[in-house]
């Protein structure tokens, strides 16, 4: 019974997020609006990170260029090429680029492109080990806005592409801000489902055994070159979701959105919210989005905190987390649950005795 | 555990000191003639090729290689002896090289480059034993979090404590051309060169010939081992820590005058340093000198010479042919393969 009981909190968790979400938009203006649907993209990125990091142990410093992408994949198939072309840019003929698509359609599209560059990544840079990763993904990390910059034709240079924010569609009743809203949160929750499918069943399990002993997972018949390179495809595929959503968000991709620091910090993010468990990613992503708001402007005291003081924190709330708590704020609430149990359930043993 | 397996592959009867020197005459030649081959194919392709400017650019991708090497060197130093590449090297350099920039507003050059190495030395040794001690014994992923922590954390403070505007640095060097043979070099990238590569030499020195540098080798190849015959193994890694962080000072204060200073002003060359390092072999001090040179070399003539990559594209350009390098000799060009027990 109590087994049973402790099954439920989980998809519990997820309906009582899900009400949260929800009604979240009754109490908050425009701008609020917006950074909320922002997190929802960053919990589809840490979705990614996570699997990669959390349940198959590689470590990406480069999941930002994959996020960025997306983005540029969903500007340029929703525009078109007539669209492109309107805003004075001539990408090469060869480009499949179509006359301009709705652009919540281009996610999938997105999500796949980024998924086969992932994986073109993965498949040399695993094979000659760990080392080789990082090293592959922080050199996309610096690259990427070198690239785009440098293809001006078809991405618009340092000046970026502008899309059109859409409408809201079957003529409901609300502002473009909230139909937005909720399209960001609905992927996200359809993409945290499709992630604890995928991490609960065989090959979640081979992952996990990869991560705790890869001799010893090789041993028992998994093979690790072909799972690792698998979760490295799986995880530029969310960040490409996520970079598709953020575009459709924003309205505009430039090269500067996708620095180097972006993913670094998004690396910090998952491993602060809690590797090896789903829901780090939305702390991960909650932390991602309002810390560096809170660290400029505290809340409390009259600190003169500057720009730089962000990536400060950040690295050093990391160091502190992987120190004290390695499994992250989840592991911290596990705790802190496991604590408050164990106070109720003592109690009334100790009345009657 | 990993056990280097160290094949006899040669056999000859020489000493180790010989069949050093064998190697690298031969590897010099082998440089020597496949630059040689480079030019002449330049000759064919590129109008207005002349080997004196041919010249040139391998010796300003040499100074820049030594930068690398320095990085690499420093790299290695601590992955040899902790098994952990550390995310933090270029950061510790950019931050030791701030220091060194606010120190040159009160003294000359040379003071200040000291001072700057021996604050390098102890901040690098106290990382190690106030950061990195604790997670010691833990994962390897937890240790590289930990540094990659560091990273955001250094960069973020230097960023807050200098401001993140571009700095000029002070150079020691005269801003003046020499000529050798027909070849102009300026004394910038000679001065890099040389302090670079004193510094590799006097680092050689210190792990070959003095007590302390032995130790300090026993303790890369077996911690345990070491501790049983009572070296304090603690110590000696936050000495390794110290002298990679002195490593990176020299190659970050020789980097920012040509690349001026900022707070990102190593991460690129820490990549080249990461590439250098891979390239060649994670695990030998020599191949990650080596590695260092050629990819200075190899990008300065890349960029140079092939009008696709031109300034730009130098570092996916740099790490193709790494990658390349790499799928036929996984274990890079002077590094071991590495046999796994259970």
């Amino acid at each position: 019974m109590r087994r049973n009981l402790g099954r439920a909190i989980g998809p519990a968790l997820f309906v009582l997020g899900a009400v949260v979400v929800a009604l979240l938009p009754r109490f908050m203006g425009e701008f609020r609006l917006l950074q909320f649907t922002l997190v929802a993209v960053y919990v589809i990125a840490l979705l990614g990170l996570n699997i990669l990091t959390g349940y198959s142990g590689q470590i990406s410093l480069g999941h930002g260029a994959f996020v960025g992408v997306g983005a540029y994949v969903t500007a340029l198939l929703s525009l078109g090429r007539p669209g492109l072309e309107l805003l004075q840019l001539d990408p090469p003929s060869w480009l499949p680029l179509g006359d301009g698509m709705t652009p919540i359609f281009t996610i999938p599209i997105a999500a796949l492109v980024t998924g086969v560059l992932g994986l073109l990544i993965g498949i040399p840079a695993l094979r000659l080990g760990g080392i080789s990763l990082a090293l592959a993904t922080l050199a996309l990390a610096v690259s990427f806005p070198i690239l785009m910059k440098r293809y001006a034709e078809v991405t618009g240079g340092g000046g970026g592409i502008n899309l059109n924010l859409p409408e809201t569609p079957f003529g409901w009743d609300i502002s473009t801000r909230h139909w937005l809203y909720y399209e960001a949160w609905v992927t996200a929750g359809i993409l945290f489902i499709l992630a604890w499918l995928l991490v609960r069943g065989r090959i979640g399990r081979a992952w996990r055994a990869i991560r705790d002993g890869e001799v010893a997972a090789t041993s028992s018949g998994v093979n690790p070159a072909l799972y690792k390179t698998f979760a490295f495809g799986v995880s530029a595929a969310y960040a490409g979701a996520a970079g598709a959503l953020f575009a459709i968000e924003i309205a505009y991709v430039n090269p500067d959105t996708f620095p180097v620091a972006l993913s670094i910090l998004l690396l910090a993010s998952a491993v602060i919210g809690g590797l090896g468990s789903l829901a780090g990613a939305v702390f991960g992503a909650l932390l991602y989005e309002f810390l560096p708001i809170y660290s400029q402007e505290p809340p409390v005291g009259s600190f003169d905190f500057a720009d730089q003081a962000t990536p400060v924190v950040f690295g050093v709330f990391l160091i502190v987390i992987m120190l004290l708590l390695p499994g992250g704020v989840v592991s911290g609430i596990r705790r802190l649950w496991a604590f408050l149990v164990g106070a109720l359930a003592r109690r009334p043993s100790r009345q009657r005795a | 555990m990993a056990f280097p397996a160290r094949a006899a592959r040669f056999d000859l009867d020489v000493g180790p000191a010989l069949r050093a020197a064998i190697l690298g005459v031969g590897f010099l030649v082998a440089a020597v003639a496949l630059l040689g081959l480079i030019g002449l194919v330049l000759t064919q392709t590129e109008t207005g090729f002349t080997w004196a400017g041919y010249a040139q650019q391998i010796v300003s991708g040499l100074a820049q290689g030594a930068i690398f090497a320095s990085l690499a060197l420093a790299l290695v130093l601590i992955y040899r002896a902790t098994d952990v590449l550390n995310f933090a090297q270029g950061e510790m350099a950019t931050f030791t090289t701030f220091i060194a920039w606010s120190l040159m507003n009160h003294m000359s050059y040379w003071p200040a480059f000291a001072l700057t190495l021996v604050i390098a030395f102890v901040g690098g040794a106290a990382i190690e034993r106030i950061i990195i001690r604790p997670v010691e014994h833990r994962p390897e992923i937890v240790i590289v979090i930990v540094t990659i922590g560091l990273l955001i954390a250094l960069n973020g403070l230097s960023g807050w404590i200098w401001n993140p505007e571009i700095k000029a640095f002070d150079t020691p060097f005269s801003q003046g051309t020499t000529e050798i043979g027909g070849v102009v070099i300026s004394y910038q990238d000679l001065g890099v060169l040389g302090v670079c590569l004193a510094t590799v030499v006097l680092l050689w020195a210190f792990f070959r010939f003095t007590t302390l540098g032995l130790v300090m080798r026993a303790v890369a190849n077996s911690q345990d081992a070491s501790r049983l015959l009572g070296v304090r193994v603690g110590w000696m890694l936050a000495l390794g820590w110290g002298l990679a962080a002195v490593l990176g000072a020299v190659a970050g204060m020789m980097a920012a005058p040509t690349l001026f200073l900022d707070p990102n002003l190593m991460l690129v060359v820490l990549i080249y340093s990461f590439a250098a390092a891979v390239l060649g072999g994670i695990d030998s001090p020599v191949g990650a000198v080596v590695g260092g040179l050629i990819l200075g070399v190899l990008i300065n003539i890349l960029g140079t010479y092939v009008d696709f990559i031109g300034g730009e594209l130098r570092l996916p350009a740099a790490l193709v042919v790494l990658l390349l390098v790499l799928l036929v000799r996984p274990q890079g060009l002077f590094g071991h393969k590495v046999v796994r027990r259970v």
